[in-house]
């Protein structure tokens, strides 16, 4: 079976420079390819929605922008991804650097075990962005305000993290990740978890956050990917097989895969 | 058979099996409760403020108490913290977090053995290396015996403990751009700390009852002693010494002594409990 290669939409003219761009990135677990010369580009200020079934690879590829796979023993790469022009793979890259220039909120939201203060704090601590108690307060405060759980949690700010919700959790875990002032945010199905409601509220925060920061979603809900993506790349079986603007892919796939998938025939 | 008697036949067996298991965990409760009766009966009427305040009275002659063993116990087993809760806690976060090296494998192996060393042996041993080279009995070398015994416990626990802390909260640390260093000391073992604190009190809890490791090595003393460098009584100790006396008096006092022993470790177990119940803070 031939596949068409995998087509860029035509530029336009308010195109913007790429904040992420991958360049034929390959990737392997031991023998196991997961990613096959993925070439992507993720504007800045802007949200990029990478879609497919379960094994595509999406997680793969947004785990590879911070290099959080590194983790991982037998793992192997070709080919590069650059953040603002700069080889994230390039062999002194200081890895640790890397990470605070690109946050990532995980599927299953993560607190630390610690004070709703301390987990916001405690990685601009940690990084020495703020000095003094107050700034650390007002980068506290600011932060959650952008994550929109202010007004939920200024009143028990020093109690313990567990005792929030799910939805609270989640935006806990965003509001810890804006407070190291990352470049890039990326999102491994920040609302799989959550109730409709607290999905909405991650969904408005998304678009809100788009303002200031460059975005990358995983998605398993194509609504959802329609709803707060600019931008959306579709996954298969390792490969990039068509990405565009968000309503384009959705209104007139050129692939016929991607139309396959989208409107729910397989995946 | 017909099935209704095969049915009958398979739900006897149960109801067998299901009583015999019962017995069983019956006869594990015995031993405990028994001890509890014997050292309540015997030993109670010999706990008084003189037991708590007292040093041991010359032999043969009635009255006294235990108040050095008691500090002697408390200073053997904070001493045996103080050096081997660092090392081990240390190894165990080792174990758990880089531990899937030949060294670690080593290490593992090591810990279990040495878990399974009789507590005679490691007295022996701390005798020859410490005991020796100093050239006399002392509440160092009784604490070198205790961290050794604690060591394997603590490690082992701790690796447990830190293994259970979830990958995702790791990796929360690791996307803010922690060193792995700093995520493991200020994510992964706030996790944990609840567990490992519990491994802490159960294997001070056990040593704090350990006689054969302190025969030759805090050997024991009849006065008032809290030098590193001189023989120190223990609880333990001197259980064994008046248990094996002839008098009627020492014997009460062993009764009492066992009774205080035995408090101090269920005190110990059950703050351990509580801090399972609360795993943050």
């Amino acid at each position: 079976m031939t596949r068409p290669s995998p087509r860029k939409p035509p530029p336009e003219a308010h195109e913007i420079r790429p904040a992420v761009e991958a360049k034929d990135f390959s990737f392997w677990y031991g023998k196991n390819q997961a990613l096959k010369r993925v070439s992507l580009q993720m504007p800045d200020r802007q949200v990029t929605a990478l879609i497919g079934p379960s094994g595509c690879g999406k997680s793969t590829f947004l785990r590879s922008i911070n290099r959080m796979n590194d983790l991982i023993p037998g793992i192997q790469h070709e080919g590069d991804i650059t953040l603002d022009g700069d080889s994230v793979y390039r062999a002194d890259q200081d890895v640790v650097a890397l990470r605070k220039r690109v946050g990532m909120v995980f599927q299953k939201s993560n607190p630390f075990p610690k004070s709703i203060y301390e987990n916001v704090a405690y990685g601009a601590r940690v990084n020495r962005i703020t000095s003094s108690r107050s700034e650390l307060d007002e980068l506290v405060e600011r932060s959650l305000r952008q994550a929109a759980l202010w007004d939920e949690v200024r009143d028990r700010l020093h109690s313990s993290a567990l005792g929030l919700s799910g939805g609270q959790q989640q935006r806990l875990c965003i509001a810890r990740a804006l407070a190291v002032s990352p470049r890039v945010l990326l999102m491994d199905e920040p609302a799989s978890a959550l109730d409709p409601i607290a999905t909405q509220k991650i969904e408005e925060l998304v678009y809100e956050l788009k303002e200031d920061y460059t975005i990358v979603i995983v998605t398993h809900n194509m609504q959802q990917a329609a709803r707060v993506s600019d931008r959306t790349a579709f996954f298969f079986m390792g490969e990039l097989i068509e990405v565009g603007r968000t309503e384009e892919i959705f209104t007139n796939p050129k692939v016929e895969q991607t139309e396959a998938y989208i409107t729910g025939r397989f995946g | 058979m017909t099935t209704i008697a095969l049915h009958r036949r398979r739900i006897l067996f149960s109801r067998l099996m299901l009583t015999l298991t019962g017995i069983a965990a019956f006869v594990v409760v015995v031993p405990l409760l028994l001890i509890f009766y014997y050292l309540v009966t015997a030993g109670a009427q010999a706990l008084n403020l003189d037991f708590f305040t007292q040093l041991p009275a010359p032999a043969g002659e009635a009255g006294g108490g235990m108040a050095n063993a008691l500090l002697g116990t408390f200073l053997l087993v904070f001493y045996a913290g103080l050096m081997g809760i660092p090392i081990a806690v240390g190894a165990g976060v080792y174990l758990a977090e880089a531990g899937n090296t030949k060294l670690g494998t080593f290490v593992r192996f090591i810990a279990d053995v040495m878990n399974g060393t009789p507590s005679i042996v490691t007295g022996i041993f701390v005798w020859a290396w410490v005991v020796l080279m100093m050239g006399r009995f002392s509440l160092l070398a009784g604490s070198v015996a205790l961290a050794v015994m604690l060591l394997p416990m603590v490690t082992r626990t701790t690796e447990e403990m830190v293994r259970l802390v979830p990958r995702e909260l790791k990796e929360g640390g690791m996307a803010l751009g922690f060193t792995r260093w700093r995520t493991t000391l200020g994510v992964v073992l706030p996790a944990a700390r609840s567990g490992i604190l519990t491994g802490i009190l159960v294997a001070l809890a056990r040593i704090a009852g350990e006689t054969a490791p302190l025969l030759f090595t805090a050997f024991g003393n009849p006065f008032w002693e809290w030098r590193l460098n001189e023989p120190i009584s223990a609880l333990p100790l001197l259980i064994y010494q008046y248990a094996i006396s002839p008098y009627d008096d020492w014997h009460r006092q062993a009764w009492a002594a066992a009774l205080v022993l035995i408090g101090l470790v269920l005190a110990i177990s059950l703050v351990a409990r509580f801090l399972i119940r609360n795993p943050y803070r």
